[in-house]
């Protein structure tokens, strides 16, 4: 991954340790999340860890876990993006549901339904339909300036009810070999998921890290108005990365539809963009915006679908997924909460200094990277007045711009 | 964000940071007399935005009675507080939370606690009242928890009461995963009896008690230091704390409130349905949050009536009672037109909050 450490440029210097440095990065708890489930399942099933290659093809717990995370992760390297920009993204389920409905509802009318057109007809206009729905939420969000999170939650609502519309209430079915090839198929022994998806981060980590759009999109999450009147056109940025999530869960909703054979506009993707959050958010990455960290996201979808297929594994009924993710989830913010580190004897990270640009005391935000990174954070729980230290407005405000 | 003009002149909160309020001062024509006369009135434009959620309502009543024939009874629109009772009053607790500017995602998930907490428990012969304490309780220390959570870590609110949704869900699933049905006495007597009104019209006990929860909230959000402290905290958090107002008990007590309203709308969930069920209320937190927005409460908090939350319930319940009595559409235009009405309702707020709100 090419991606910066999360830890702030301040922390970097000389005088810190690795041991330091690493203590402050909030991805480091991920991974460490992630390697105490793996710790676990190598315990409790040591079956868990095997690979097999059969048919030219890789079998596993482990495969597994990669392919069915696909979808959430591709949407969460979207999601990545949008959170730089201090913003978020509801709808993303609900342009999945589309997106699989116009599809398979294009594959099932067609008069050849098996033939390799009419899926790249399908393909494409369920691509598009992606891409107007993204135009559409980033132009709420950049044009007319509304909270993106009430912004998307229009689509949110009323997508899931467009996605009907398309199917007419039905569950499609269709048989296509390139949506089966989609759904199930294999590039050189690996499942086409993860390839695709493999390949979408590639591009946006080298897109991001090696050029300046990276920097470019943390500025307008610091803060849109500076960011603009430094030279940066905050406006096309935000409204670019609305586009691309909405792209890339176009492209999650044609793994999902095409991995079941079925278009189901009430279910397929439900509760997705949560998952991508968490993901986002479990990697790090603050929901206030202006950094962000791609392995973090790649590591906390990894932490949210292998928690999955641990719970399955064990036997245990699937109702049980979502307390397990929700303790899981409890325990790493918990670990990132900068009081509770500060708590725990550290030295915690400045995560609040000039009021303008202090979202919150969230697991890490860009603004602090000029902050002395050896000031003991107060671990009072009264928020020390005039410090910034007092979360959550200049942030909300920022984002209605 | 304008500093919210329901609060006495000595609580006013300054503006923050980022330039001066604009005023509508400048502006000439009728608009900028409209606006002027909006700021005159006692609560400036949460008045103003309530009164656009009212005529909307009384317009989708209006044309669905001109529509359809037996639209226009009076105990048609009784029955839209009868069927939304639990939407009601999740929408106070969530109006609590959006005016300090944050956002409880749990509700929904509490709401289907609340009602296999009720179911399992009655099932396993507690008498009622202790249900109902109990699953009140619950619902109150979730909110608890999740308040300390935001306000003493400082995590966000959206993801806090996210972990928050998928615990609730969890223990749900933990206690019973089919459907419980509710036979006990007690709650089946209030489901069953009603409050007669004259004209031979009635309200259930739910939906009666949700206009109780409705006045309560609007009294402690106008009328007790609490309330004016969480339009405070909406309006400038930062300011409210160098006011010396009780930023983190309100802060924490506004999650309190959600999460024992949540359980609240649980229970009156379980006495209309008689059952409890861990899928119970899929979504629910995002009609409520609709609701909220459609009657005017800004996102950003510090400007907002509980009134205009209950009548965003009762716009929802219309556009779903229309689309009842048509027949020929289809559930899935509820979800079209709320998804619609709720951009209207945004780009509203938008137009009206442009030149008194943040500079951009």
């Amino acid at each position: 991954m090419t991606d910066r450490p999360a830890s702030d440029p301040a922390s970097r210097r000389p005088a810190d340790g690795l041991l330091a440095r690493a203590r402050r990065s909030p991805v480091l708890w991920a991974v460490a999340a992630l390697a105490v489930l793996l710790l676990f399942n190598l315990v409790a099933n040591p079956g868990f860890f095997a690979l097999r290659f059969q048919d030219g093809h890789l079998f596993g717990n482990l495969v597994n876990v990669v392919k069915n995370v696909a979808p959430v992760l591709l949407i969460a390297v979207g999601m990545t993006l949008v959170i730089a920009t201090r913003g978020i993204d509801l709808s993303v389920g609900a342009v999945l549901a589309i997106s699989g409905s116009v599809a398979f509802t294009i594959v099932e009318g067609a008069d050849d339904p098996s033939s390799g057109g009419t899926a790249a007809l399908a393909i494409g206009v369920a691509l598009a339909a992606g891409l107007v729905l993204g135009a559409w939420n980033g132009f709420l969000v950049s044009v007319v300036g509304i909270q993106p999170i009430i912004a998307t939650l229009v689509l949110m609502t009323a997508g899931r009810g467009i996605a009907m519309l398309i199917t007419d209430g039905n569950i499609v079915t269709a048989e296509n070999p390139v949506f089966d090839w989609l759904g199930g198929g294999y590039v050189a022994g690996v499942p086409v998921q993860i390839v695709i998806t493999g390949l979408v981060l590639l591009l946006v980590a080298v897109l991001t890290r090696r050029t300046a759009l990276g920097v470019l999109i943390e500025a307008v999450g610091v803060n849109p108005a500076a960011a603009r009147l430094a030279g940066v056109r905050a406006r096309s940025i935000t409204f670019t990365v609305y586009v691309f999530i909405a792209f890339v869960a176009a492209v999650a909703g044609l793994m999902v539809t095409a991995n079941v054979s079925a278009a189901d506009a009430n279910r397929a993707g439900l509760f997705i963009e949560l998952d991508a959050i968490l993901a986002v958010v479990i990697g790090g990455t603050s929901l206030a915006g202006g950094r962000y960290s791609l392995t973090g996201t790649v590591v906390g979808a990894l932490i949210l679908q292998t928690l999955t297929t641990t719970v399955l594994t064990m036997g245990l009924p699937d109702e049980y997924i979502r307390l397990f993710k929700a303790v899981v989830i409890i325990m790493v913010f918990l670990l990132q909460a900068p009081r509770v580190r500060a708590a725990l004897g550290r030295r915690g990270r400045r995560s609040a200094t000039p009021p303008s640009a202090t979202p919150d005391g969230g697991a890490g935000t860009a603004a602090s990277g000029s902050a002395p990174p050896d000031e003991v954070r107060p671990a009072s729980p009264v928020p020390v007045p005039g410090t910034g230290d007092v979360p959550g407005r200049p942030a909300q405000q920022e984002v209605l711009r | 964000m304008t500093v919210s003009d329901t609060r006495p002149p000595e609580e006013q909160v300054p503006a923050p940071p980022g330039g001066p309020p604009r005023t509508a001062t400048s502006r000439t024509g009728w608009q900028g007399a409209v606006r002027r006369w909006l700021r005159s009135t006692s609560t400036g434009s949460s008045t103003f935005s309530v009164l656009v959620t009212a005529v909307l309502l009384v317009v989708l009543f209006g044309a669905g009675s001109i529509r359809y024939e037996n639209f226009g009874y009076p105990q048609v629109a009784l029955n839209l507080l009868v069927d939304n009772a639990y939407l009601i009053v999740l929408a106070v607790g969530m109006t609590f939370v959006i005016l300090t500017g944050g956002i409880d995602l749990s509700s929904g998930a509490v709401v289907a606690l609340g009602t296999v907490m009720a179911a399992r428990l009655l099932q396993a012969g507690w008498p009622a009242p202790l249900v109902i304490a109990v699953v009140l309780a619950t619902g109150a220390l979730l909110g608890w928890l999740m308040g300390l959570a935001i306000h003493g870590l400082q995590l966000q609110p959206f993801i806090v009461t996210l972990a928050g949704m998928f615990l609730a869900r969890g223990i749900c699933f933990a206690i019973s995963g089919p459907s419980i049905p509710i036979q006990d006495d007690w709650f089946t007597a209030v489901a069953i009896n009603v409050v007669e009104l004259p004209g031979g019209t009635f309200l259930s006990y739910g939906a009666v008690l949700a206009l109780v929860v409705v006045a309560v909230a609007a009294y402690v959000l106008h009328r007790t230091r609490f309330g004016r402290t969480v339009y405070a905290i909406g309006g400038s958090e930062s300011s409210a704390a160098l006011m010396g107002l009780a930023v983190g008990r309100t802060k924490v007590g506004v999650y309190v409130i959600s999460g024992f309203c949540s359980a609240l709308g649980g229970l009156l969930f379980s006495v209309y349905i008689l059952s409890g069920w861990s899928l119970h209320g899929i979504g629910l937190e995002l009609d409520a949050i609709a609701a909220v927005v459609i009657g005017g409460t800004v996102l950003v908090g510090g400007r907002g009536l509980v009134l205009g939350s209950l009548l965003g319930v009762l716009v929802l319940g219309t556009i779903k009672a229309l689309i009842d009595f048509d027949g020929g559409l289809n559930s899935w235009w509820t979800k079209i037109t709320v998804g619609v009405l709720l951009l209207v309702f945004v780009v509203l707020q938008r137009v009206t909050g442009r030149r008194s709100g943040t500079a951009s």
